[in-house]
């Protein structure tokens, strides 16, 4: 009889809730969302990190929630788009891609919407970026910025003009100064 | 994905330890790589290690000058240190010009120098590939090599060692700080750490099993300009097909290090001496041994072009 593959206990925070699993320990911090919790919010596009459809917020930070075992997060506090905000109460980010359209068959808009909000805050925080001229400097928070620091979620209807209005608007950048400076980063890249 | 078990280790000598004692285990930190390729099956350990809990997470300064940096302390954090973004520029730049932000935000020093080669053959178990099969032979050679090594390959396997990380460390001549089971540290150079292929192209480091990467060390500052440029197919969160990293003098001397064309970080010394008549001259003897494929020939050519647009942003 073929054995039982390993299976553990695992205990993490999910939108503030508690939740006490009970996991195969092959079981991915995505899978456990999905396929444990039930919040189906979080999406699987490629699995392997490549598409950022399942990042969600680990204890603030984002991550690809797929390249991630759940057994590995003991503890930590996890958001996901459903922590963000509610259909009757959306978050400013929300709001900003139904606003600006920032999306069209929608099933990236989880994790770009959580990229997003992330992004801003790191931006805040002077994580530096590729598109900085000097890494030493704090970076500007500017559309090509935002741009650069989203390319690990792909949208393959092409909604990346709108997010990144969305992004802008929620951020408080004028867009109409930082159409010129998105095509300067186009010539540096 | 293949069954395992999981522990979480609690002292660096343990992690090694229980590594070192059971054949199948594997050390897991971020896990970015890792649980890529156990997907794929082409890793897969019956036993993780999570060596998360071991505290290795801080970046100090060392009695000679330089930067000890934990070897779990994340790609972000080590690009955005105050101390690595004025004194060591060319790490920071390499680091933000790799992966995306959120496998910055959970990739690791250690885990970094340790990821698998993206050669497509590796990644497809269908082909032959000595580096996950040994003895199976190595489609890539007389496959499609556009994006495959220059130089350093071998008969047996023409994979590049990915990282852009690591090229800016070879650089800076950083070194790699480990411990084994017993409890025993060393130190070894980064131009020492990843072996070339030969005929043994699956052992790619000098680790030996269950030795735990406990920290990178960075000497204290060596000045100059900072330089790392990166040439790829798209503009950002793509694979290098060459990149340089520079270290440059306002008097035209500097070292100089090449990622995307060979299994380890690829600098040559005595190349670096010739810094001052110009980059023909350095990619002449860095590149003397070259063994492109009709396909990837370019990169030598690409190599040389962009030492000399660095060494001409140095002299503006």
């Amino acid at each position: 009889m073929a054995q039982q593959p390993p299976a553990m206990a695992v205990t993490f925070k999910v939108n503030g809730k508690a939740q006490a699993l009970m996991l195969d320990t092959r079981t991915t911090l995505l899978d456990a969302l999905r396929d444990h919790i039930g919040l189906m919010g979080t999406k699987k596009g490629c699995d392997h990190g490549q598409c950022g459809a399942c990042t969600v917020l680990v204890n603030g930070t984002r991550i690809n929630s797929c390249l991630s075992l759940a057994v590995m997060h003991e503890g930590d506090a996890v958001t996901t788009i459903e922590g963000l905000g509610t259909p009757e109460q959306l978050h400013p980010m929300q709001a900003a891609f139904v606003k600006h359209d920032g999306f069209q068959c929608g099933y990236c808009t989880p994790g770009q919407i959580c990229s997003a909000v992330a992004v801003l805050e790191e931006i805040r925080a002077g994580i530096p970026s590729h598109v900085q001229g000097d890494v030493g400097t704090a970076p500007e928070m500017s559309l090509p910025e935002m741009r650069e620091r989203m390319s690990g979620n792909i949208c393959r209807c092409g909604a990346y003009s709108n997010i990144a209005e969305a992004m802008a608007e929620v951020a408080g950048v004028r867009i109409a100064e930082t159409h010129g400076a998105q095509s300067d980063a186009g010539a540096e890249a | 994905m293949k069954a395992f078990t999981y522990e979480r280790a609690r002292t660096p000598a343990a992690a090694a330890a229980a590594v070192a004692g059971n054949k199948g285990a594997k050390f897991i930190a971020g896990g970015t790589n890792l649980l890529d390729l156990m997907k794929l099956e082409i890793e897969t350990p019956t036993h993780l290690v999570d060596v998360q809990d071991l505290g290795l997470d801080r970046i100090e300064e060392t009695k000679e000058g330089g930067l000890r940096i934990g070897t779990l302390v994340s790609n972000t954090a080590l690009a955005a240190d105050r101390r690595v973004r004025k004194d060591y520029g060319v790490l920071t730049r390499a680091i933000v010009a790799g992966a995306s932000g959120q496998l910055r935000n959970k990739a690791t020093t250690g885990g970094n120098l340790l990821q698998r080669t993206r050669c497509p053959y590796f990644y497809d178990t269908n082909q032959a590939c000595n580096k996950r099969k040994p003895g199976s032979g190595c489609a890539a050679i007389g496959g499609f090599s556009r994006q495959l090594g220059v130089i350093g390959t071998s008969d047996s396997c023409i994979a590049t060692h990915p990282s852009d990380m690591a090229i800016a460390l070879r650089v800076l001549d950083a070194a790699v700080e480990t411990v084994d089971a017993s409890g025993k540290a060393r130190s070894i150079v980064i131009g020492e750490f990843h072996r070339l292929p030969g005929n043994t192209p699956h052992l790619e480091n000098v680790l030996q099993p269950g030795e735990l990467i406990t920290a990178v060390t960075l000497p204290k500052p060596i000045g100059g300009r900072h330089f790392y440029h990166k040439v790829r197919d798209r503009a950002s969160y793509a694979f290098a097909l060459v990149s340089v990293a520079a270290v440059l003098n306002e008097d035209g001397s500097g070292r100089a290090a090449f990622g995307g064309v060979a299994p380890r970080p690829w600098r040559v010394e005595a190349a670096d001496a010739q810094m001052r008549s110009g980059a023909g001259a350095v990619a002449k003897t860095a590149f003397a041994e070259a063994r492109p494929t009709h396909e990837n020939a370019f990169k030598v050519a690409l190599a040389e072009r962009t030492l000399a647009a660095l060494i001409a942003e140095n002299r503006a």
